[in-house]
């Protein structure tokens, strides 16, 4: 397998909100560091789950690799070009290539436009079929997702958050492209739709060969779809590797305390610790050394200094933790 | 269905002023030019149901005749600020930065005076007559348009089908035109039926001041105006160009109001 998606050392910040109080106090402008270095690769034809509380910059990341938000510093790599540099007909290119599947299945698509309008766009724009074609292509798409062909002359409003789902899974697949992101889309469904979706991808990307990049902060779904994933806490990748691995062996104490935090099903393997103190510690001032420290139960003097490096450390699979391996 | 029913009302007001405006011939049941000495100042009656003014004119006829240029003024008076403010309010809203931050100072400059003084004060500068009311109209009225429409394509362009639509690599002329612009427009066109009422006002507002049409073109502000100087006389001069700008006036508002429930898009 090689290496699809290469990202490298990412960063990003966004600059927060300032209050005339804080600008008479001469106070500097609050910075949210929302990336702060995410490294990470997607392999051809893999699905690879990336998992983290709210606020740790899962959105973020997935907005960076389709150059929805430009980087503050790092590199995208997608099958050998630099995309942060891409401009014009690559650009475009680039656009075809790598899709995206909102959370929201309501704002994602245009109220104003029926289903054929909105996937006829997309196809006449990079002139997938031929005019005479898009009709019946566009009924293809709808078959992919599995909805009626009566679907096409409807408004999104007519359509439950399932259904509008598969529209915008429908409208990334219009451009033929090689690898999706899907950013938590299943979040907003309800629980026995996202079973459906869920499959939905699993089936599309088994069907059509795909590579799938899938945001979520539910393990559950991860376990379920994903070959690999990348856990994420503060912007950073704490751990990465395959998912049977690190379900079973999670080395990574964060890792350990989502895992432990998966509900489950039989009462004897309900325990009584909490899955990790504290709560997710602002981004506007990340803790120094480990971002993980504070709430961290192995946490040495060590890991409020040193920043621990994303490295394998003895073991199978990169990890962050000064205190795994060794 | 019951909200429809103003929507209805409206419809038959705009209806038959614009069936005035269009062929007045067929309404008037005199020449609305015609002097006629044996009846001066006629109250209204039987033969004249509104009454003659100080040449004897049939007053009903006159108000009919002037329904073309105060259906005119609506239009043409909406028209320059909805297209000025409206092109100035989407490319604010989509591009903000520092444009956007010139727009909201000038926008803050331009509402700090009255309207109808601003308006004045410009027709004053440029002499008066209907052209010039309406460069002074779009002068002063495109501030509300761009301002309605600034905020309603600053929320559609934060929505996610927006990011769909730079995801799949769709030009920014595409996006704003073929995306945000039909789904910020909606309460920008309702505001532009409900200002035709206002442009109505404004027009006869500035006839009557004498800034508007000018004499020889009857417009309703200018019959008022006529009959002002014999209201305690004759107060009937002056009822039918009233009554013709409150019809006129309520027909613009039910029809925008009932345009508003009907535009409104589901999500």
């Amino acid at each position: 397998m090689s290496v699809l998606l290469d990202v490298s050392g990412l960063e990003r910040r966004f600059a927060g909100a300032r209050g005339m109080g804080d600008m008479i106090a001469r106070r500097p402008r609050p910075v949210v560091h929302a990336l702060s270095g995410v490294s990470l690769q997607v392999q051809d034809g893999e699905t690879l789950g990336i998992v983290g509380e709210s606020g740790c910059g899962k959105s973020t990341l997935a907005r960076c690799m389709v150059r929805l938000i430009e980087p503050d510093a790092g590199r995208i790599v997608f099958d050998g070009q630099d995309v942060l540099a891409l401009d014009g007909p690559a650009r475009r290119g680039f656009n075809r290539a790598v899709q995206m599947v909102f959370q929201d299945p309501y704002a994602s698509l245009n109220p104003r436009k029926t289903v054929h309008a909105t996937l006829a766009e997309a196809l006449r724009v990079h002139r997938i079929v031929p005019e005479a074609g898009i009709a019946a292509r566009v009924l293809e798409l709808l078959d992919l997702v599995q909805l009626p062909a009566s679907a096409a002359g409807r408004h999104p409003h007519e359509f439950s958050g399932g259904q509008r789902q598969r529209i915008g899974i429908a409208r990334a697949l219009s451009v033929q492209p090689r690898l999706i992101i899907a950013d938590e889309p299943v979040s907003a469904l309800d629980v026995s739709v996202q079973a459906q979706i869920v499959n939905l991808f699993m089936d599309l990307q088994r069907r059509l060969g795909l590579t799938l990049v899938f945001i979520t902060h539910d393990l559950r779904l991860v376990r379920h779809m994903a070959h690999r994933v990348a856990v994420m806490y503060l912007g950073r990748v704490v751990e990465t590797g395959p998912v049977a691995e690190i379900f079973a062996a999670p080395r990574h104490p964060y890792t350990q305390a989502l895992l432990r935090a998966v509900p489950q099903m039989t009462p004897r393997e309900l325990r009584g610790e909490p899955a990790v103190s504290g709560e997710l510690p602002s981004p506007l001032a990340p803790p120094p050394g480990c971002a993980f420290h504070p709430r961290c139960p192995v946490a040495e003097a060590r890991c409020a200094r040193e920043l621990p490096a994303l490295e394998r450390r003895g073991g199978g699979w990169p990890v962050a933790c000064l205190r795994a391996g060794g | 269905m019951r909200a429809k029913i103003p929507l209805a009302i409206g419809c038959l007001l705009l209806a038959v002023m614009l069936a005035f405006a269009a062929v007045p011939g067929w309404f008037t049941p005199y020449d609305p030019l015609e002097f006629d000495f044996g009846a001066l100042m006629a109250p209204p009656s039987a033969a004249h149901v509104f009454g003659t003014d100080q040449f004897g004119r049939d007053i009903l006829s006159r108000t009919i005749a002037a329904a073309r240029v105060d259906l005119q003024i609506a239009v043409f008076a909406m028209l320059g600020p909805l297209l000025i403010g409206g092109l100035i309010g989407l490319m604010v809203g989509w591009f903000g930065g520092v444009a956007d931050a010139v727009f909201g100072r000038l926008a803050d400059l331009v509402v700090t005076f009255p309207f109808l003084v601003l308006v004045i004060a410009v027709v004053a500068v440029l002499g008066p007559g209907l052209i010039n009311m309406y460069i002074a109209v779009a002068c002063v009225g495109w501030v509300v348009y761009a301002r309605l429409m600034r905020g309603e394509v600053r929320v559609q362009s934060a929505a996610d089908y927006v990011a769909a639509g730079r995801v799949l690599g769709y030009s920014t002329t595409r996006i704003l035109f073929g995306h945000v612009l039909p789904n910020a427009i909606r309460p920008v066109l309702v505001y532009a039926v409900t200002d035709m009422a206002l442009a109505i006002l404004l027009g006869s507002s500035l006839g009557y001041l004498g800034l508007g049409a000018q004499p020889p073109e009857a417009e309703w502000g200018v019959l008022i105006a006529d009959g002002k100087n014999f209201f305690t006389t004759a107060p009937w001069i002056s009822l039918a160009p009233g009554i013709a700008i409150v019809m006129a006036g309520l027909g613009f508002s039910l029809v925008g109001d009932g345009l508003a429930a009907l535009l409104d898009v589901k999500r």
